[in-house]
């Protein structure tokens, strides 16, 4: 009888903090709306007004459009960023020779500013998509790999010598014994992975590209429209949102519910 | 009766660990060798730290950096020979379920009846879908254990596998380990600090040295096995060991010190 009052008590707690999250979104847009109404200014727009363009700009402008090519370009950027990061920090945590050889390349690209990479993508290769997507991965991979590289030195010694010893293949080993030690650590990369990447590519828009969110924005700017930059940039960040609750949460609840 | 066949020959003449921070090198065995006939079940008895985890790691493959010879008997049809381990830990993958861990052993076309048998055998059918850290101590070792039984093992290691549980535990747990090995026979080389255990089990006592182990006895048991659930008999044995083998004493758990 424990079980399904427990299983009732936390869908009312899951509830319960949707509304309050709903209520602190609500909250928010109405001191915008408030504030925005007191200043009356064509540079701080209500929170309506950008609602409506919003509405506007998705039926009869390029938003869609624009919103899709971004997110390709994050998707693309992101996949690439994650598995060559994940393989290199695996190989770093698993070899001390390639650790050593190439931790001060780790550190150094860690440091590189972001502009710089996108800057010398764009000279050394052109204004073009490879160079674009290709700038905003290396900016992430060494994060990535860092990360990886604390998950691969943790491995369990034991397990391994379990699976070596019954001689499970490697295939099965890397799937079932592997893998799952290093999901947190995947899962912790590709979260601050996706809030990195996005803000680069709009950068990345902005500098070298015809069209996307980044483009848009810069379009906007320069005819200091706030109202549409806001529209953008509302849309933008509720599909990365939708991202982080569709897709990585509910990943991330099945592959830990052995610890429930 | 079938003529003996030798199911593992092992002849460890030197096992060193690299110095390590600024330490001398440490020499774990020195001079080992052991022979194990098909189908016996052999406890190897030590006090701790003597190498006994450091030998069954070598048999296993696990460690090929030592100075010796170890020969595994092939299987009838040819293939090498196959390592069952149970561990000291039952190291059962956390992320998966018992009948996965079991799962993860076995090639997938007969991995579904093995495994409802085998946990059937050890009393684990209703825990087949449970993740191992909800189970208790003594259903993890049931678990590891027919892990090992699983793959129908030529030569089945056992590194004191029933350690740091309670007493009525383990003797549950020596009561099924006989019971599978009755049902499916197989070599065991079962290491254990514990003498009482080992008299408990095995056909021989293999008696090791500190370190560096070394064999310094070799004893059958004479016991019978439906006489060894009496303590008494057990407990006599025991101490005629110990009083030859006072190397074994601090290592052997006794009650009453008898130096």
């Amino acid at each position: 009888m424990s079980a399904p009052s427990t299983a009732r008590a936390s869908s009312w707690l899951a509830a319960s903090s949707l509304a309050q999250r709903i209520g602190s979104l609500a909250l928010f847009l109405a001191v915008w709306q408030i504030v925005a109404d007191a200043v009356h200014s064509r540079l701080l727009p209500t929170a309506s007004a950008v609602f409506v363009a919003l509405g506007q700009e998705s039926l009869h402008g390029s938003l869609l459009f624009n919103l899709g090519i971004t997110l390709a370009r994050v998707a693309a950027a992101f996949v690439i960023a994650m598995v060559v990061g994940t393989a290199i920090g695996i190989l770093m945590g698993r070899s001390r020779t390639v650790d050593v050889l190439f931790d001060s390349w780790l550190v150094l690209l860690l440091n590189l500013p972001a502009l710089v990479i996108i800057v010398l993508a764009y000279v050394w290769f052109g204004l073009t998509e490879a160079a674009a997507i290709g700038a905003v991965a290396v900016n992430k991979i060494p994060a990535v790999a860092v990360t990886l590289r604390e998950g691969a030195r943790a491995l369990d010694r034991n397990l391994a010598d379990m699976a070596q010893s019954f001689h499970v293949s490697r295939w099965r080993t890397l799937r079932h014994v592997v893998m799952p030690q290093l999901y947190p650590y995947i899962f912790g990369a590709a979260r601050s992975g996706l809030a990195l990447v996005w803000k680069i590519v709009l950068i990345v828009e902005l500098l070298g590209l015809s069209n996307g969110v980044g483009f848009e924005i810069q379009l906007y700017f320069q005819q200091f429209d706030v109202t549409r930059i806001l529209a953008y940039t509302i849309a933008f960040v509720a599909v990365i949102q939708l991202i982080e609750w569709g897709v990585f949460q509910p990943l991330e609840r099945s592959a830990s519910a052995w610890r429930r | 009766m079938a003529p003996v066949t030798r199911a593992l020959f092992a002849e460890i003449r030197e096992k060193r660990y690299p110095r390590s921070r600024g330490g001398a090198s440490h020499v774990a065995l020195a001079g080992l060798s052991l022979r194990v006939a098909a189908g016996e079940l052999v406890a190897l008895v030590g006090p701790s730290g003597c190498g006994k985890t450091t030998f069954l790691n070598i048999v296993a493959g696990l460690d090929p950096d030592f100075d010796g010879d170890i020969r595994l008997a092939p299987r009838p049809d040819g293939q090498p020979a196959r390592i069952g381990y149970v561990f000291q830990e039952p190291r059962l993958l956390p992320w998966r379920t018992v009948y996965e861990n079991l799962a993860l052993v076995l090639p997938p076309q007969r991995a579904a009846g093995v495994i409802e048998d085998l946990l059937q055998a050890v009393g684990l059918s209703g825990a087949r879908n449970v993740y191992p850290p909800q189970l208790s101590g003594g259903m993890s070792r049931r678990a590891s254990v027919a892990r090992a039984f699983a793959i129908e093992p030529d030569l089945l290691l056992m590194d004191e596998p029933f350690v740091s549980l309670d007493h009525d535990t383990v003797e549950q747990l020596h009561d099924l380990l006989l019971k599978l090995w009755q049902a499916r026979p197989t070599t065991v080389l079962f290491v254990t600090h514990d003498l009482r255990e080992a008299l408990v089990l095995a056909d021989r006592l293999v008696l090791l040295s500190g370190t560096p182990g070394r064999v310094v006895a070799d004893l059958p048991v004479g016991l019978a096995r439906n006489r060894r659930h009496s303590g008494a008999e057990i407990e006599l044995l025991r101490n005629e060991i110990l009083r030859h083998h006072r190397e074994l004493i601090g290592a052997a758990a006794a009650p009453t010190p008898l130096a």
